[in-house]
């Protein structure tokens, strides 16, 4: 070791030197990347809000929608689970239930361009809609699920019955026709403090349901008595209770959490 | 004599050095979404080892009440970062990369061989090549960790659509479940490879960065050279930044290379 030579040789000095300049340039653009990278986060976060979010995010998520809206097939369905596994979800928000409210005197409001007035039902003409029941996932935006037995009417059948969904009057058909269809669907309670919008084939979903009962029960008033959505290609959120107002339309419908910075389609 | 040698590619050192921001991206929108639901937990029973996560740790790192914003973020950067993964394993199929990262019929026994070498217990390394064994194995496990985060992840953001994907991985919690456990997994990859980086020193970083490291060109790939270093963070050659450095790694093998400078 001790005879080293004290004089580095020139091929070596020629390689660092290489390897200095590599190095140089390398991290040089390295550092230009990530600058540039950070520019753009910092770029992001700093846009206009739009509904809870800067607009690029919330332009990603409708660039995501429009995509799940072109690959959506009426066809697939939430898994369906055996009745014994049902369970009461958790009450997770009273949004829409906080005023004072009479179950008696509910009456349901239906509003469509197809109408000539608005309708006004009661639960029985609810009732009278072929009755179906599933067993399936409520799943929260938050993370957590639970099987809950559903009982009602699909709105499929409900929009059907009473001439609702199409321009035409006739049974709606995503499929043959869907520029017969109004494009969307809003729901609110009826103190209009909770409120959500569907995209129409979602609505349309087999298992999309008016729901009346819960577990087999008449559903409770904290869990949206006496008539609430269960749609099972949403997150929960979308599911309002005490549904006060159901109205179809051509214009996206308005959503309360959508306008708190969550994605408006929300759809799975 | 020193020369420059080239080890790592332009595109994969791109695609490494993106995906540093994308997964720190994805992990840190991830932490803000499972907050809203955070019950993963070590333990059984009524008894808790350790909770994901402790409060101090939301508070730490500003995570709590974000959960449509991180969804938002989640859902701009899965493809950015799905498409940053894709291109890399196209890449490394079509150049032929993969041949440097698949493990190799020897690989575990060798790995296994580095890990008694890095612990200390034995002082003879098998032979390296551009990665060895315990390297080949990691960076294809975390590339298919990387597939079953996007699969997982999928079956979780459209469970209805893909609720047969769902279902094969156990519904939807499970596959919840599974998507988290291979971020804490990921986390893990990281501090192992931060560590090795570190360990295995400057001229193997800087090959990440410049794509070439200064190389012994005398003793390209001799098991002198590699039995001085450390391990899995690092390669074939010396670390030769300066002439004293290589005289100190070399000595405790006994063997000078004084003759090679």
């Amino acid at each position: 070791m001790n005879d080293l030579p004290t004089k580095v040789e020139p091929p070596d000095d020629s390689a660092r030197r290489q390897m200095r300049q590599r190095t140089r340039r390398s991290f040089v653009c390295g550092a230009a990347a990530a600058l540039s990278g950070l520019a753009g986060w910092a770029w992001l976060k700093s846009r206009a809000n739009e509904a809870g979010l800067p607009w690029p995010l919330r332009r990603m998520l409708d660039a995501n929608e429009t995509l799940a809206r072109a690959l959506f097939d009426p066809a697939r369905l939430a898994p369906n689970f055996a009745l014994g596994i049902a369970r009461e979800p958790r009450v997770n928000g009273l949004l829409g239930l906080e005023s004072r409210f009479d179950p008696a005197r509910w009456k349901l409001r239906v509003e469509s361009p197809a109408l000539k007035k608005p309708l006004v039902l009661t639960i029985d003409d609810i009732k009278t809609l072929p009755r179906v029941e599933m067993v399936t996932e409520l799943k929260c935006v938050e993370g957590w699920t639970v099987p809950v037995h559903w009982g009602g009417a699909t709105l499929a059948d409900f929009a059907a019955k009473f001439g609702l969904a199409t321009r035409s009057g006739k049974i709606p058909d995503l499929k043959k026709n869907p520029a017969d269809l109004f494009r969307y669907v809003e729901m609110v309670t009826p103190d209009m403090r909770y409120y959500v919008g569907l995209d129409i084939e979602s609505a349309l979903h087999p298992q999309t349901l008016l729901c009346y009962e819960m577990n087999g029960e008449p559903l409770t008033l904290e869990h949206g008595a006496p008539l609430r959505l269960a749609i099972m290609v949403k997150y929960g959120f979308k599911s309002i209770k005490r549904i006060g107002t159901i109205r179809f339309l051509d214009e996206r419908a308005r959503d309360y959490w959508a306008e708190q910075g969550y994605d408006w389609y929300a759809g799975h | 004599m020193l020369k420059l040698q080239a080890k790592h590619p332009r595109a994969v050192r791109w695609f490494h050095w993106i995906n540093v921001p994308l997964l720190s991206g994805m992990i840190w929108s991830g932490l803000l979404i499972y907050w809203a639901n955070d019950v993963y937990r070590v333990g059984w029973g009524n008894v808790t080892l350790f909770h994901f996560f402790p409060g101090w740790f939301y508070d730490a790192l500003n995570l709590r009440s974000r959960l449509a914003e991180g969804m938002a973020w989640h859902f701009l950067l899965m493809w950015l970062f799905a498409i940053n993964g894709l291109l890399y394993v196209t890449y490394t199929f079509a150049s032929g990369e993969w041949r440097h990262l698949l493990p190799a019929r020897h690989s575990f026994r060798q790995a296994w061989q580095v890990v008694l070498h890095d612990l200390h217990v034995t002082r003879t390394l098998p032979p390296q090549g551009k990665f060895n064994a315990a390297q080949r194995i990691a960076y294809t496990s975390v590339i298919f960790m990387g597939a079953g985060s996007l699969v997982t992840g999928l079956a979780i953001y459209k469970p209805v659509q893909f609720s047969w994907l769902t279902w094969l991985l156990g519904g939807y919690q499970a596959a919840r479940f599974e998507h988290f456990g291979l971020t804490i997994g990921y986390v893990l990859f990281l501090v192992m490879h931060t560590a090795q980086v570190i360990k295995a020193g400057w001229n193997n970083f800087r090959a990440m960065v410049t794509g070439f490291e200064l190389v012994n060109s005398i003793e390209p790939a001799s098991s002198v050279a590699s039995n001085a270093l450390a391990s899995t963070g690092c390669a074939t050659s010396i670390p030769a930044t300066d002439v004293s450095a290589i005289g100190a790694i070399a000595e405790p093998h006994g063997t000078s290379i004084q003759g090679v400078t």
